[in-house]
């Protein structure tokens, strides 16, 4: 029986002529953190699209709980929430109506639910506003709101504390104790380091080819 | 516990009607250019109804087939832009019935209009009342499979930057026979005699339509993910 892993081997991704990762290994396992590192340009975002099968790998293998992702990746996605560069939120919807309609094709939500999340990220203030009219900080807190609602298991998040001020980066850390404590898995792509309490994490330092 | 499949093409379908809904504009512009280019024609060419009808399908048509090519640029466009496209594939649900769900929408907010307005228009064009259903039927019919196609057209641009003249090359040979076949039975319909032919066609085309475009754009919307 193996448990709660996400493992990666011989990883090799190509764009256009740049062989962006070339035999990336990693293994990260329950309630574990890997923080992916490396000047802008080095592929970390490529490493983290790759490892959610958003990206085609040229070689290579991933595991997630001993099994290669791409024989189940509908069973693979379910368990999985990745937070890109952008929060993903409609600016012409609310920060409410936003969660509700993309984390609720994932799993169902009630109105407290989301109510709460945002509390959490300290966002009821502007819950009820357009998300065109958020700052991008203020947007940031609502994507996490949503990471929160997804309760997945493995957390794939790319600079998740940029633009949030000096309270929303402690936030972050909070929330990423929180899920290493419940068994969780985080691969988070970071310039600098999170505040975590957490031990339990590594780095993997990636460098342009 | 996870959300069925059903309830995600619900999701969606009220959430592109929602964000639709408050930006009017993007919508009521494919609208306008079929109001206008309809229009224009008896101004140019002559008031008389007897001529006037002998066109008004033609018109009709090639206005509402120009009219959809102009809505489909924003099918994906936005969606992809903010992240919710990629999102939509990391959702776990089928992706090609999620596009679908998309598509559904998107019809509902261009086609189904187009299809409404269209009467108004073959009036002005002096089609006889009695015909009016037969603009209606097939342009809805015919609308939504230009859709459906156009889905793959703009799936498979979404990657190029001012994708507007490619997508409209791409797609319209594929749209031929949606004009053709729908032409002929609003001709047919406003001559008085019975279209039933061309509308099955047009039928067969949207079965054919809804059961192998989604697998196609959902495709195309992977390879643009990358």
């Amino acid at each position: 029986m193996v448990g709660r892993s996400l493992k990666a081997e011989r990883l090799h991704l190509w764009r256009g002529e740049r062989h962006v990762l070339s035999g990336i290994n990693l293994e990260v396992g329950a309630g574990e953190m890997l923080q992916v590192t490396g000047a802008n340009g080095a592929g970390k975002t490529s490493l983290l699209r790759a490892l959610c099968a958003l990206m085609h790998l040229e070689d290579g293998r991933v595991l997630w709980e001993g099994r290669n992702i791409v024989e189940d990746l509908a069973a693979f996605h379910s368990q999985l929430v990745y937070l890109g560069h952008e929060p993903p939120l409609k600016a012409d919807l609310t920060a409410r109506e936003n969660l509700r309609y993309w984390v609720g094709i994932r799993r169902p939500l009630s109105e407290t639910d989301i109510l709460v999340a945002l509390e959490r990220v300290g966002a009821t203030a502007w819950s009820e506003q357009p998300a065109r009219t958020l700052s991008a900080g203020q947007k940031r807190r609502v994507a996490l709101a949503g990471v929160i609602l997804f309760a997945a298991p493995l957390w794939l998040l790319d600079e998740p504390a940029t633009n949030l001020d000096a309270d929303g980066k402690r936030l972050v850390g909070g929330l990423i104790d929180a899920q290493l404590a419940s068994g969780g898995v985080i691969i988070v792509a970071v310039h600098q380091n999170l505040p975590v309490k957490n031990a339990a994490q590594r780095q993997l330092e990636l460098t342009a080819a | 516990m996870s959300t069925s499949a059903l309830q995600a093409a619900q999701l969606i379908l009220a959430r592109d009607l929602r964000v639709a809904l408050r930006k009017r504009g993007q919508f009521v512009q494919p609208l306008a250019f079929f109001a206008i280019v309809t229009t224009l024609f008896p101004l140019s060419i002559s008031p008389e109804l007897a001529r006037l009808r002998e066109i008004a399908s033609g018109v009709l048509w090639v206005a509402a087939l120009l009219a959809s090519l102009l809505a489909l640029e924003f099918l994906f466009r936005d969606d992809a832009h903010d992240g919710t496209l990629e999102q939509y594939a990391l959702s776990g649900q089928s992706l090609t019935w999620l596009v679908f769900a998309k598509t559904t929408a998107h019809w509902l907010l261009t086609g189904v209009p187009l299809a409404v307005m269209a009467p108004l228009a073959g009036i002005s064009l002096g089609v006889p009342y009695a015909a009016l259903p037969g603009i209606i039927v097939p342009l809805a019919l015919g609308t939504l499979v230009l859709s459906l196609i156009g889905a793959i057209g703009a799936a498979l641009t979404l990657g190029v930057r001012r994708s507007g003249v490619l997508l409209t090359l791409l797609t319209l040979p594929l749209a031929m026979p949606v004009l053709i076949f729908g032409a002929q039975a609003t001709d047919l319909a406003i001559r008085g005699a019975s279209y039933a032919a061309p509308l099955y066609l047009l039928s067969a085309m949207a079965v054919l339509g809804v059961t192998l475009a989604p697998l196609a754009a959902s495709a195309a919307v992977r390879i643009s993910l990358e």
